[in-house]
């Protein structure tokens, strides 16, 4: 049930974001739905394939939808349990989007440009910083709840955790919300809008996509996006009432909330300098570091 | 109260990692008064007694760490017309992991540490107080900037303080307020010898200065 939510509502978050920001410009901007109709457009047309790429450049966009769809079935959503739980999962988690970021990244040098090797270049540059805070992060809230399944974390944490111990849960929203922007490709790290001068980072790689495959790669860029997002929604609310509907709707706004949020900083801030990208993620790390200190000797 | 101190003892942390990893003397500066801004609050939420003691020293430490010694080291490095940048001899990543580890090693420290008398009104106090220690040292001695080891000595100072705040009962209100005046004095001075240093040499580069010594006679003034 909820992992056809998250299947469903997906690409309405890029979407929320787009409004957010064309609000904040003053724009009209594209309608809510408009990822949606991206997506159908993208689905009906043909494929090109230039005639120096292999099946390893046909495999990235299908094998990065499959691992990010396998992920779901791990990460729980506004109070429930996930379909798959057992202890360690999070590590599972942590490297099913690790698979589908390494089959983006030969899928870009698959097509011999040097352009798309700068952008997975930069990429695995980016993401060998992102995640030890994302592991980071998740072990610290492990250590905090006691469980090491990512379904019993999140059940685990209540209110009540966050008067008990506040700081290494505030530490880890803080850490994990740098992560969620450089992982999705956000402002302060990428500039998703322009596809060339500027980010060449996540937008290059997929250059040489199109049709379904770019479809799909939307596809698994706006679920990676949801991943992300509930697993912050999960620590920054952990709302367990005994009326599910009333988990599922608080998760809902919080999900809605955040990408208001990543809309008003992208809005607000400019791309930093590819130099200061790495201290902004270093920063992540020691954030979430020190949470898990805390969290341990605490 | 408990949770009071614990945030302020995390601000006090957090801004001491922020100036292992920023790179301009200014916010440094600002993550300093940040940090005893946070310290002030220290012996308000420890004590369990609101007596006149506990509010002086609490007022003193805010103006004096707070407001006076950020404003005084403003007015040097606009005077001395010290650049912007930090530099450092070891880079601002390095110095953040360099600056996690000493965190750990703290913790650790913190936690095989026999304690004789009281317990501490948390578990955190300790480990930070040494962390500060740590990293004021590490500041001293891995920037070339004369400003920044001012930084590094205040850092290393509120460590101290923290140490004496939560661990030390009672401690007299006249020890606390000498320990202030002589921080004060001690900043002061430093203040006026950069301020001299670059007014005599054009740059306040600590690992210059060295060349001032008998053998190599007055060359590192060019």
């Amino acid at each position: 049930m909820n992992v056809l939510i998250g299947f469903i509502l997906a690409p309405l978050l890029p979407g929320v974001i787009h409004r957010t920001k064309a609000i904040f410009a003053g724009r009209n901007g594209p309608p809510l739905l408009q990822p949606y109709f991206d997506l159908l457009k993208l689905l009906q047309k043909g494929a090109v394939y230039s005639r120096t790429t292999t099946w390893v450049f046909r495999s990235g966009p299908v094998v990065g939808l499959a691992a990010v769809l396998i992920a779901f079935l791990i990460a729980p959503f506004g109070g429930g349990v996930a379909l798959l739980a057992f202890p360690g999962d999070l590590v599972l988690f942590a490297y099913l989007l690790g698979i589908m970021r390494f089959f983006t990244v030969l899928a870009a040098l698959d097509t011999g440009s040097s352009f798309e090797g700068m952008g997975a270049s930069r990429e695995v540059t980016y993401s060998a910083l992102a995640e030890p805070a994302l592991l980071l992060g998740l072990a610290a809230v492990a250590r905090a709840t006691g469980n090491l399944s990512l379904s019993e974390m999140f059940g685990g944490l209540s209110c009540a955790s966050w008067t008990a111990a506040p700081a290494p849960l505030a530490l880890v929203c803080g850490g994990l919300f740098v992560v969620f922007l450089a992982e999705n490709a956000r402002i302060p790290v990428d500039d998703p809008n322009t596809h060339l001068e500027l980010t060449m980072i996540h937008e290059v790689m997929v250059l040489d996509h199109s049709g379904p495959d770019l479809a799909f790669i939307q596809y698994a860029a706006a679920l990676k996006l949801w991943l992300l997002g509930s697993l912050l929604v999960g620590i920054a609310l952990p709302v367990h009432g005994a009326e599910p509907w009333i988990n599922l709707g608080m998760a809902l706004a919080g999900m809605v909330v955040l990408a208001g949020i990543v809309g008003v900083v992208e809005s607000c801030m400019a791309r930093l300098r590819l130099i200061a990208v790495p201290r902004l993620l270093l920063g992540a790390v020691t954030l979430c570091l020190v949470a898990l200190l805390l969290a341990v000797w605490s | 109260m408990n949770a009071w101190t614990d945030t302020s003892l995390i601000v006090a942390l957090l801004a001491v990692l922020m100036t292992l990893g920023s790179s301009r003397i200014a916010l440094c500066i600002r993550l300093v008064a940040v940090q005893g801004i946070a310290l002030s609050l220290l012996p308000v939420t420890t004590s369990d007694t609101f007596n006149s003691h506990v509010w002086l020293l609490a007022v003193g430490t805010l103006l004096v760490k707070g407001i006076l010694l950020p404003w005084f080291l403003h007015k040097t490095r606009r005077q001395a017309d010290v650049p912007r940048e930090v530099e450092p001899y070891i880079g601002f990543g390095a110095s953040l992991l360099v600056g996690t580890a000493m965190l750990t090693a703290s913790f650790w420290g913190a936690s095989v540490l026999p304690l004789p008398h009281h317990q501490p009104p948390t578990t955190l106090a300790l480990p930070i107080s040494f962390f500060c220690v740590f990293s004021g040292l590490f500041l001293v001695a891995s920037r070339r900037k004369a400003l920044m080891q001012v930084l590094g000595y205040l850092v290393l100072e509120n460590g101290i303080y923290i140490f004496g705040i939560v661990l030390v009962k009672d401690q007299p209100l006249l020890v606390e307020m000498g320990v202030l005046l002589d921080l004060v004095v001690g900043v002061f001075v430093m203040g006026i010898a950069i301020f001299h240093i670059s007014r005599e040499f054009e740059h306040i580069d600590a690992d210059r200065l060295n060349l001032l010594n008998d053998a190599v006679g007055r060359d590192g003034a060019a």
